[in-house]
């Protein structure tokens, strides 16, 4: 699918981006779609351009690795918001826009006269996506916020950690609290899009942090919503209300894997047993008779019988054991292939970096040389979410530089 | 009451847990007309979670499933055996009249019932056609099986989250689920403005591994670019902050059974009111280079004061001097005492057939004009058999009664 040129499903849709740090990965998304996005910085350059990491770690405005990710596809324009001049062409240059996606404070633009309430009349087609740490008109509206505190109030980090309740629970890597509001300022752009193919009127949108992540904890909300009951944290696991059992190994090149779900069914246990057997580990494993045992069920063992009948115990516990038993002693690649390619469901866990050169990844086109003329050099980027034939999710070109597209401006 | 958002679309829907069904429900809040295609024959168990925990009380069965409750607001739900002809006809009657055909099952699963895309193509030459699962329809793993946990360690996302010298923590959730769901919408809708555009349709190939990975942009270029692994010597630190470096930068131990509180320092202002406020007066900490220096120490030093403070007081005292700063949020405190979701109406009770009023997941966005409305609860087992099969497609009552009596719907 790589080298497919044709227009994203956004072609001739115009954004305005006020830059920021919470809706920069919404702007990549619709840029990635095909948007023409328009992200608009101070005439500085906006402060996420001194984020780690640098390109050779020396800082410099058009060095952040940061920026470059995220306003990938993008094109940049500087305007002072604090000056009337500047505000004029930023009303001109919405003016022209399909979208305008913000994270201001609430208050600021409606301050400065260039709010969508004071712009709405003069454009009744205009969609505008606010991203707000809690929304714009809450009691919590005006509070500091960044990524942490949005996973810490919102939920997700009660649900992640380890274990040993004396370490702190955990927030998960990648600003996950700002791509998960941008994720859902995407879906309002689009389904605001779809709604104005029907009645012609934009309209606005306003989007919290907060509540994206509230609604994006899966057992953690709905567990509390239905049945009262409160999840715990657990290594590597879901948090949950009744403890449950590991489901991770160290492979002998030192890289945890998932063992997902024990075998169940007879055919599960013939799987394991043969795999053993090929790799020469039977006579290491006291409990192999289990398995075997196991490979003569009629019916899949069901987890309700765990506990009650000792030989469904036995036997669910040396399955369990066996996948941890061969994942300790092959590579976790080659463990990752040799349960799935046997129908089990388990997993490697890559770092990021290790994810690009998976032949999944490849074959897919998933990395993508994103060239810097600039710098007369390509670096790899990651690609896209989905494979479109007919309207292809792309890494148009690399970030801008400050006011690199100035001359979009009236 | 409906939105009317999305009122002009009309999806003939396979899709079940939530990495799928999450798509079309944001898209049912938003007025679409989503209609659910289950097996008779198992009791639509084809999501299991028809079946699952948490429970409202103590009935059991394929009606009482919480998360399927959660999952499938809005959307309306009709059985047809597509084992038999006569569902087979249904089906193909059912997608001529609709915009798209989504499915998260297995990789192939949909072809071997008969509707794969070039027959969905013939049935409707400008459907749109979504298909999500954990490595997606392409590639040498698309026969490999996935669900949350799996998806998000193979995309780099389990790694990221923990502490350095330990197993990764991960997510305790499947986060890949939901943002499965949510760019399933994505992709759906993109296929949909494209399609309103051009007129054309098209197959689009949705892995979850594949969204997962791009949410890790900044570290991946730290390696393609730098050549640093985040496979490191003291990495990952995920309380931390490397991108970009704050210190400091946390969750504190807090008076109270395991009660924690999270705060930053963004910038030397954010620092300087820190510093002020619990009586932290060090010159190593004078600048960033040294609290990054000297972050166990620091670390230390705010724990110091954290630890014998209610995390909520302790928060509106940082919030106070304009430090960002928030309590680890249990559910209790976030569903039921917190005045923003509630101000926000972040959990709508809906009325499920068989269990009554439940409160659900709300959705994170509202809109000015077209806004998102949660009122009924996930469809029974073929509870709009007679809207679809009927209304729709023209059946009578009595063909219906036959379809039933055949084991056809």
């Amino acid at each position: 699918m790589a080298g497919n040129d044709l227009p994203g499903a956004l072609a001739g849709i115009r954004v305005v981006e006020l830059a920021s740090e919470a809706s920069a990965y919404a702007g990549l998304m619709l840029a990635g779609m095909g948007a023409e996005v328009i992200v608009v910085e101070p005439p500085e350059g906006h402060h996420s351009r001194g984020f780690e990491p640098f390109l050779d770690d020396e800082a410099g405005p058009e060095r952040s690795l940061w920026w470059w990710h995220y306003n990938a596809s993008k094109l940049g324009v500087t305007l002072d918001l604090g000056e009337e001049g500047d505000r004029d062409r930023f009303r001109s240059l919405v003016g022209t826009a399909d979208v305008v996606l913000e994270s201001e404070r609430p208050g600021r633009l409606a301050d400065l006269g260039i709010d969508h309430d004071t712009l709405r009349a003069d454009h009744p087609e205009l969609i505008w996506v606010s991203l707000t740490p809690f929304g714009r008109t809450g009691p919590r509206s005006q509070e500091e916020s960044i990524d942490l505190t949005v996973l810490a109030a919102g939920g997700p980090v009660w649900s992640c950690g380890y274990d040993d309740h004396a370490i702190p629970p955990q927030r998960g890597g990648g600003n996950q609290g700002y791509q998960t509001g941008s994720v859902f300022a995407v879906l309002s752009a689009q389904t605001a899009l779809l709604a104005r193919d029907r009645t012609g009127q934009g309209q606005f949108v306003d989007v919290s942090l907060h509540a994206a992540a509230n609604v994006t904890t899966e057992f953690a909300s709905v567990q509390w919503l239905v049945a009262g009951e409160e999840v715990q944290r657990q290594t590597g696991r879901h948090a949950a209300v009744e403890p449950t059992t590991f489901t991770r190994a160290l492979s002998v090149d030192d890289i945890d894997v998932n063992t997902g779900f024990p075998p169940r069914s007879a055919r599960d246990f013939a799987v394991v047993v043969e795999w053993m057997e090929s790799l020469g580990l039977k006579d290491q494993f006291e409990e192999f008779f289990f398995l075997e045992m196991g490979t003569q069920l009629e019916e899949d063992l069901h987890l309700s019988q765990i506990g009650q009948d000792p030989e469904v115990t036995a036997m669910f516990g040396a399955a369990r054991e066996a996948v941890r038993f061969i994942a300790q002693n092959i590579t976790a690649h080659e463990f990752f292939i040799g349960a799935q390619e046997r129908g089990l469901a388990v997993g490697i866990i890559y770092s990021p970096e290790e994810v690009l050169a998976d032949p999944h990844f490849q074959e897919r086109g998933f990395p993508v040389e994103v060239e810097h003329e600039d710098l007369g050099r390509s670096f790899t980027y990651v690609g896209a979410p989905y494979i479109a034939p007919k309207s292809p999710y792309r890494v148009r070109h690399r970030a801008p530089h400050i006011g690199e597209h100035n001359h979009l401006l009236a | 009451m409906k939105s009317e958002a999305l009122s002009h679309i009309r999806i003939c829907d396979f899709t079940g847990q939530l990495a799928g069904a999450g798509a079309t429900r944001w898209m049912a809040a938003f007025g679409a007309e989503i209609i659910r295609v289950e097996d008779p024959a198992r009791l639509g168990k084809w999501d299991v979670l028809r079946g699952t925990s948490p429970f409202v009380d103590e009935r059991r069965g394929h009606e009482f499933g919480g998360c399927f409750n959660n999952h499938n607001v809005e959307k309306l739900g009709i059985t047809l055996n597509l084992r038999t002809d006569k569902g087979k006809d249904l089906l193909t009657e059912l997608i001529a009249e609709c915009d798209a055909v989504t499915e998260n099952f297995a990789a192939g699963v949909l072809e071997r019932l008969g509707f794969g895309y070039d027959r969905l193509r013939e049935i409707k030459p400008d459907i749109l056609y979504v298909s999500n699962c954990g490595f997606g329809h392409a590639g040498p793993y698309r026969k490999y099986k996935t669900w949350g946990p799996i998806v998000q360690a193979c995309c780099g996302l389990t790694f990221t989250s923990g502490l350095p010298d330990m197993p990764s923590a991960g997510w305790g959730y499947s986060y890949m689920d939901h943002h499965g769901g949510n760019f399933m919408a994505m992709a759906i809708m993109a296929g949909l403005i494209h399609r309103s555009r051009t007129g054309e349709g098209q197959w689009i190939d949705m892995s979850c591994t594949d969204a997962g990975a791009t949410m890790l942009g900044p570290a991946v270029l730290d390696y393609t670019v730098n050549g640093r692994p985040l496979r490191r010597d003291g990495m990952p630190y995920s309380n931390r902050s490397q991108f970009p470096a704050m210190a400091p930068h946390g969750i504190y131990e807090a008076d109270g059974h395991d009660a924690w509180l999270a705060l930053a320092a963004r910038d030397e202002g954010d620092w300087h009111a820190i510093a002020e406020l619990i009586g932290i007066d060090d010159r190593r900490f004078a600048d960033l280079a040294g609290r990054l220096a000297h972050e166990d120490d620091l670390d230390d030093a705010v724990r110091a004061w954290t630890s014998k403070r209610d995390r909520f007081e302790a928060a509106a005292e940082l919030q106070a001097v304009g430090v960002p700063a928030a309590g680890v949020a249990k559910p209790v405190d976030r569903v039921d005492n917190d005045a923003n979701t509630e101000a926000w109406g972040l959990w709508p009770t809906v009325t499920h057939g068989e269990m009554g009023r439940v409160r659900v997941d709300g959705i994170p966005a509202h809109f000015s004009d077209t806004d998102w409305v949660l009122e009924r609860g996930g469809p029974l087992l073929g509870q709009h058999n007679r809207q679809i099969l009927g209304g729709l497609l023209g059946y009578s009552d009595a063909d219906l009664a036959d379809l039933a009596a055949e084991g056809v719907i």
